[in-house]
C-alpha cells in the first residue's frame, strides 16, 4: 500500500509535466492544425537557460523569469519564421517543419550551453515529507501545484477573456473567425507564445526532480503528443487527463512490471486505446464528407 | 521526341542504371563509393515509403523500426539461430512483412495525426527492445554482423557494395514503378483522393493499405539488412526516431510520389551530414535549419518543382 501510494506520487508528478507538454501541443493544435514536435524543446529550454542564468549569478526567480521570456522568444519566432512562412502546405510538410526546428533549436542549445547534465536546487528544501508511510519530496508539491495553477489561469483566460474567446472562436472555426474580425494570426503567434510559456514553466519545475540537457526535449514531446493524443486531440481536459494517467501508468509499471521498459508504456499504452477509440479518450468521431 | 519503348517508367530505371554506371567511372576513391553506397541504402528505404506516403497517402513516422529489424536479423541470425547470412536477411525481410501484416489492420483503420501517432509508437518499441535486450541484440553498443560470403566469394570493399546496393536500388524503383501502375496502385491513388470514393468505386480500401503497408515494411527491412552487411555492424540508431524522420524527410525532400524524388531526396539527406562534419559543433543546427528551408521555399519536393520548373520553360 505504501508502496502504491509512493508509486502514485511520482506517477503524478511525471504526469503534470506530460499534461503541462500535452497542454501546449493541444493549444497550438487547435489554433492551427499543426502538431509541434518543437513544443519539448520549450521545456528543455526553460530548465536550460534557468541553470545557465542561476549559474551567472541571477536570483532563482528572476532566472526562471528570463528562462520563460526565452521560450516565448523562441515559439513566437518559430511561429513567424517556420510556420508562418509554410502556411497551407500539407499537414506533413509542417510536421516536418517543427521537426526541423526542435532539431535547429536543440543543436543551438547545444552551441550555447553544453552536452552536460544540470540540476537546479530544490525551491523549498530537499526533506521528503511524510504522508500515510510514503513520502512525497516538496519539489513534487510545486510540479503539481505549478500545472494546476496553470491550467486554472489558461481556463480562466479561455472562458473569461475576450482574447481567450478569440482563441476559442478560431479554434473552432478560422474562417468564421475572421469574418467576424478576429485577427487570425496575432491568435495563431499568441498560442505559440503561450505553449512556449506553458512549456518553460514545466521545464523549470521538474528540473529539480529530473535534471535537464539539451537534449531532453524528443522524448518529452512524443509522450506530450501520445498524453494529448490519449485524451483526444484538441481536446484541453483530456491533454490533461491523459498526461495524468500517461504518468501513472508509467510509474505503476515501472515500479511493478519493469523498470527497463517504463518508456515503452506510453506507446503501448497508445497503441492500445488507438485499436479500440480510434478518437482517443475524449475525442469526437469525426465524419469524412465525400 | 522520344521513342515510343522508352516510356517514362523505363526512362527512370534506364537513367538510374546509367547514373550507377557513370559515377562509377568517375569516383575517385573508396570514400565516395561509400558515400554512394549509404545513399543508395537509404533510397531504397525512401522508395518503399514513398509507397505509403505518395501513393496511397498513409504517413509512418515509425519506419525505421522495420529497418531495425531487417538489419538486426543479419546480425543475430547467425548469432542465435545459426542461419546464414542470405537466410537470415530473409528471414528479417519476412519478420518486417509479418509484423506489418499483423499490426496493420488495427493501425491503418487510423487517420491523419492518429495514424502518425500509432506508427511513431510502434517504431519506438521496436526501437526499445533493441536498445533494451542487451543479452540478445548487444543493446546501446550495437552488435557486429559477420561478412557476407557468397559461394567462396568475400564480399568486400565499398565498390563491390556499390554495385550490389545499386542494383538492389535499381530492382526496387522498377518494383516500385510496376506496383504504381498494377491495379493496386490505381486503387491506392484513389483511396489517396477519398477512401469513401474508393470504396463506393469496390476498391477494398483496408487490403489495399495493408498490401501497400507491408510492401513498404519489406523495402526497409531489405535496406536495414544490406546497411547491416555493408557496414558489418548495426547500432539501435538504424531504429530509431530520428531515423523515422529522416526517412520520412527523404521522401517529402524529393517529392511526395515519385520515386525518383525519394532516391534524389535520400541523396540529399546522406550526402549533406557529410558534408556538415566540416561544421562539427553546428551541424544539427544546421541540418534542422536546411529541412526547414526545403520544406518553407521546395514544398512540393526537389523533384516535382523541378518538373514543373523544365514544363514552364518548355515552349
Amino acid at each position: 500500500m505504501d508502496q502504491l501510494l509512493q508509486f502514485v506520487f511520482s506517477g503524478l508528478t511525471v504526469g503534470a509535466v506530460y499534461a503541462l507538454v500535452a497542454l501546449g501541443f493541444t493549444l497550438i493544435y487547435n489554433a492551427s492544425d499543426v502538431i509541434n514536435f518543437a513544443q519539448g524543446e520549450f521545456v528543455m529550454l526553460g530548465g536550460m537557460v534557468t541553470v545557465f542564468a542561476v549559474a551567472a549569478g541571477m536570483p532563482l526567480p528572476l532566472a526562471a523569469l528570463v528562462a520563460i521570456a526565452v521560450a516565448v522568444a523562441t515559439g513566437l519566432a518559430l511561429h513567424r519564421l517556420a510556420i508562418e512562412p509554410a502556411r497551407g502546405a500539407s499537414a506533413v510538410t509542417l510536421i516536418i517543419v517543427t521537426i526541423g526546428a526542435s532539431i535547429l533549436i536543440r543543436g543551438l542549445a547545444q552551441m550555447v550551453f553544453d552536452r552536460q547534465f544540470h540540476a537546479l536546487p530544490a525551491f523549498t528544501g530537499e526533506e521528503p515529507i511524510r504522508v500515510l508511510g510514503a513520502s512525497i519530496l516538496p519539489q513534487s508539491l510545486w510540479v503539481l501545484g505549478g500545472a494546476a495553477a496553470i491550467v486554472l489561469a489558461l481556463w480562466l483566460f479561455m472562458e473569461r477573456t475576450l482574447l481567450g474567446k478569440a482563441v476559442r472562436a478560431t479554434a473552432a472555426n478560422r474562417l468564421a473567425a475572421r469574418l467576424v474580425g478576429i485577427d487570425t494570426t496575432l491568435v495563431l503567434a499568441l498560442a505559440f507564445g503561450i505553449s512556449g510559456a506553458i512549456g518553460a514553466i514545466a521545464g523549470i519545475l521538474i528540473t529539480p526532480i529530473t535534471l535537464t540537457s539539451f537534449a531532453v526535449g524528443t522524448l518529452l514531446a512524443l509522450k506530450g503528443f501520445a498524453a494529448a493524443m490519449l485524451g483526444g486531440m484538441g481536446n484541453p481536459v483530456g491533454a490533461v487527463v491523459g498526461g495524468l494517467a500517461l504518468g501513472l501508468l508509467e510509474s505503476l509499471a515501472a515500479g511493478f512490471i519493469s523498470s527497463t521498459y517504463k518508456d515503452a508504456v506510453a506507446f503501448l499504452v497508445i497503441l492500445g486505446v488507438l485499436f479500440v477509440l480510434p478518437q482517443g479518450l475524449f475525442g469526437r468521431r469525426a465524419v469524412e464528407r465525400v | 521526341m522520344a521513342p515510343a519503348w522508352l516510356t517514362p517508367r523505363r526512362a527512370t530505371v534506364a537513367g538510374l542504371a546509367l547514373l550507377l554506371a557513370a559515377l562509377w567511372l568517375v569516383f575517385p576513391s573508396g570514400f565516395y563509393f561509400r558515400i554512394a553506397t549509404l545513399v543508395w541504402i537509404s533510397a531504397l528505404a525512401a522508395v518503399g515509403l514513398n509507397l505509403l506516403m505518395g501513393l496511397a497517402g498513409q504517413v509512418s513516422l515509425g519506419h525505421a523500426g522495420f529497418v531495425g529489424i531487417g538489419a538486426y536479423a543479419v546480425a543475430l541470425g547467425p548469432r542465435h539461430l545459426g542461419l546464414d547470412l542470405l537466410p537470415s536477411l530473409g528471414l528479417g525481410l519476412v519478420l518486417a512483412g509479418l509484423l506489418a501484416l499483423l499490426v496493420g489492420r488495427p493501425i491503418l483503420r487510423l487517420r491523419g495525426h492518429y495514424l502518425a501517432v500509432a506508427t511513431l509508437g510502434l517504431g519506438i518499441l521496436v526501437w526499445l527492445v533493441l536498445n533494451s535486450e542487451v543479452a540478445i541484440t548487444g543493446g546501446p553498443d550495437g552488435i557486429q554482423v559477420q561478412r557476407l560470403v557468397l559461394v567462396g566469394w568475400r564480399v568486400a570493399g565499398a565498390e563491390t557494395w556499390y554495385w550490389i546496393t545499386g542494383l538492389a536500388l535499381v530492382l526496387g524503383v522498377l518494383v516500385a514503378l510496376n506496383l504504381e501502375e498494377s491495379p493496386t496502385g490505381r486503387a491506392l491513388r484513389a483511396l489517396h483522393d477519398s477512401e469513401v470514393a474508393a470504396a463506393v468505386a469496390g476498391i477494398d480500401v483496408a487490403r489495399a493499405k495493408l498490401a501497400v503497408f507491408v510492401i513498404a515494411a519489406v523495402y526497409a527491412a531489405l535496406a536495414g539488412g544490406l546497411l547491416a552487411l555493408f557496414n558489418r555492424f548495426v547500432t539501435p540508431q538504424a531504429a530509431d526516431f530520428l531515423h523515422s524522420i529522416e526517412l520520412v524527410t527523404m521522401v517529402v525532400i524529393g517529392g511526395m510520389g515519385s520515386s525518383l524524388g525519394a532516391v534524389v531526396g535520400a541523396a540529399v539527406l546522406t550526402i549533406l551530414p557529410q558534408a556538415l562534419t566540416v561544421f562539427h559543433d553546428y551541424e544539427h543546427a544546421v541540418l534542422g535549419l536546411t529541412i526547414i528551408l526545403f520544406m518553407i521555399f521546395l514544398r512540393q519536393g526537389i523533384v516535382p518543382s523541378l518538373a514543373a520548373l523544365l514544363a514552364r520553360r518548355a515552349p
